[in-house]
């Protein structure tokens, strides 16, 4: 069986940072495929350019050259507009810091990426309660942010992330800011929305018992991408 | 529906804050209201004039007579309908500090002139035939608790004496903006009697008050009227009761620029203090809207939830000043009825209010949506962790 086409597909990809007079180079030459349904960690010291490649995959920044194609969409040529259009469905986003809005309780945060579907309130509820009752946070669904653990609202914005059913779910840290029980049930979680769920997974980490549960690890070292070390 | 949630849940999460800035802005509004009202109180007699009213008086000054022979050489002057005429009478009741303003004038004309002073047909016909009837403004006589039959004593100032005169009846006004504070009584009783004590100021007229046929000639007809008198003893100036009018209140157009000089200042006051309150919540705030961003939400989202917030808090504050802008004006205006007898707050007072808020809520979200459209989700995100 041929292995199936990448859903993301990196071809030469650099980026650097004007600092006064200065050109700070920040990604190199990056040549990177991920897989369908892929569980991917990218480590590397601090500085390393990370979160920059993450957010070029996630359509959140822009490269200065190279190609970038997820799905069948060649997502540099995209103008501002439609690449927000493209986020909003094909991108699931889970930061370090959670970043729920913290005047909307569980519910109405998961709800949130929704309103940008065409789907009625009821179906927008019903969704977000399903996503809900994915992460295990059914009981929950009323509580604000404030009234909810660190872990606990992770999961919530775990479930705002899978809730309209995106191609792929970026995580940059996703259990940098967690005590350890709470990080492993975030990363069994991330684990089984791979195992079951079949989504495509791209985890930035600097967390060894992280990197574990993804099945490839590449390496970032000043700007340039290595395959991991054993 | 969950984004309007969200806006007003945004406007009222810092409550002390925003509860300072609606504060701030019903005083603004209500101040603003009351100035404008002020305004409008100052220039109610231009506004209650008609435009197919004139005026003539005395060319040298209002102070100075006019013959009553003059009174038949206008009325045949082409274009004049109806003559009328009056003296200003200064009389004061019991005490100086009672003003309101008193005229002897011609009853039967004056009243066809006036349409807007509204007599019941019995006090009318009573005012008409007692020589030494009044007729007295709704204001003024509940001011003083005079009813029809009562006898009520005016002492002179420019006419020496008491004088007295029974209530025949009480107008009331046909529009909001008619001066329900004057007193009227027949010019013939007070030209009697200067006939008997000083002849020599008997038959002398302060004003004439003429109506024409025609509004769209009241330049012609006021022409008409001053050529006939030039080089007679004594000259004319005639003009539309509006121009009239608009000479008194021009004497203290200063004041009255000065206030409307105020009331504008108070809501660019109130525009810096939303301004920067609107300011500190996008501030606040950059992370979540940085946060909407990457989930996907365009510009017209972002902008509406700041705009709606502005609006949110401006409107409330707006609504609560208008609401206390009506009992505030009534007191003012009960207090202030001796210098401006028509004090209402006028529904074009209300659109000021609305239309200032609408400014101001727009222009404090300017520069904070602006800020938020344009800020890069990379370094937005960046500045969080
Ligand atoms: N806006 C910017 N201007 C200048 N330099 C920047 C900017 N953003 C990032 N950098 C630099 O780019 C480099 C890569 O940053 P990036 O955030 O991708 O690193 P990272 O690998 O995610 O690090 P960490 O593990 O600490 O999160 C760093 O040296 C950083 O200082
Ligand atoms: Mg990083």
């Amino acid at each position: 069986m041929p292995p199936p086409p990448p859903i993301v597909r990196i071809r030469d990809v650099s980026k650097s940072y004007q600092r006064g007079s200065q050109t700070l180079p920040v990604l190199q030459h990056i040549d990177l495929d991920i897989a369908e349904g892929a569980f991917l960690a990218l480590m590397g010291p601090s500085g390393s350019g990370k979160t920059t490649l993450l957010n070029l995959i996630a359509g959140i920044d822009k490269a200065d050259s190279g190609s970038i194609t997820v799905g069948s969409r060649d997502i540099m040529t995209l103008s501002e507009t439609d690449l927000a259009a493209w986020r909003s469905t094909s991108v699931g986003f889970i930061f370090q810091f959670y970043n729920l809005i913290p005047v909307l309780n569980a519910r109405e945060n998961v709800e949130l990426p929704l309103l940008l579907t065409g789907l009625s309130r009821k179906e927008r509820r019903e969704h977000a309660e399903l996503a809900l009752q994915v992460v295990n946070l059914a009981d929950r669904m009323d509580h604000y942010p404030s009234e909810l653990s660190g872990g606990q609202q992770q999961r919530v914005a775990i479930a705002r992330a899978v809730v309209t059913d995106p191609l792929m779910l970026v995580a940059d840290e996703p259990t940098g800011d967690l005590d350890r029980i709470s990080a492993k049930d975030i990363l069994d979680l991330i684990s089984r929305l791979n195992a079951e769920l079949g989504k495509t997974i791209i985890m930035v980490t600097h967390d060894p018992r992280a990197a574990e549960r993804a099945h490839s690890i590449r390496n970032l070292d000043k700007g340039i991408l290595n395959n991991a070390p054993d | 529906m969950l984004l309007i949630k969200l806006l007003l849940r945004n406007a009222f999460r810092h409550r002390l804050r925003t509860a300072l800035t609606i504060l701030g802005i019903s005083i603004a509004i209500l101040a603003f209201g009351l100035l404008r009202t002020v305004v409008s109180a100052w220039y109610s007699g231009v506004e209650a004039s008609s435009a197919s009213r004139l005026v003539t008086r005395n060319a040298i000054s209002l102070v100075f007579m006019l013959p009553s022979s003059y009174r038949d050489k206008i009325r045949q002057i082409e274009g004049v309908k109806t003559v009328s005429w009056g003296n200003w009478f200064g009389g004061i009741y019991i005490d100086e500090k009672n003003f309101f303003p008193n005229f002897a004038v011609d009853p039967k004309t004056y009243l066809e002139l006036y349409p807007e002073y509204l007599l019941s047909p019995d006090e009318k016909t009573a005012f008409l035939h007692d020589r030494k009837g009044c007729m007295v403004g709704r204001l003024t006589a509940r001011k003083y608790g005079w009813k029809p039959g009562d006898t009520v004593t005016l002492k002179g100032t420019i006419f020496p004496g008491n004088w007295d005169f029974v209530v025949s009846g009480i107008y009331r006004g046909r529009d909001k903006g008619t001066d329900e504070s004057q007193f009227f009584f027949h010019w013939e009783y007070l030209n009697e009697a200067m006939k008997k004590t000083a002849p020599q100021r008997a038959e002398q007229i302060g004003f004439f008050i003429l109506g024409i046929k025609n509004p769209d000639q009241a330049a012609e007809v006021a022409g008409a009227i001053d050529r006939s008198f030039k080089n007679s003893i004594s000259e004319t100036i005639t003009e539309t009761e509006k121009a009239f009018q608009m000479g008194f209140v021009s004497m203290t157009e200063a004041i009255v620029i000065a206030i409307q000089l105020v009331s504008f200042v108070v809501i660019v006051i109130i525009m810096a203090v939303v301004a920067n309150t609107m300011a500190m919540a996008a501030r606040e705030r950059t992370n979540e809207y940085v946060v909407f961003k990457t989930l996907g939400f365009g510009s017209h989202h972002l902008a509406g939830l700041i705009f709606g917030e502005s609006f949110v808090i401006t409107l409330t504050g707006c609504a609560i000043g208008i609401l206390a802008t009506f009992p505030a004006a009534k007191a003012f205006g009960d207090a202030m009825s001796t210098f401006l007898p028509v004090f209402f707050v006028s529904p074009r007072t209300v659109y000021l209010d609305v239309l200032a808020s609408v400014i101001v809520a727009t222009c404090a979200a300017i520069i904070p949506a602006v800020r938020v459209v344009h800020i890069g989700i990379a370094e937005g995100l960046r500045k969080v962790a």
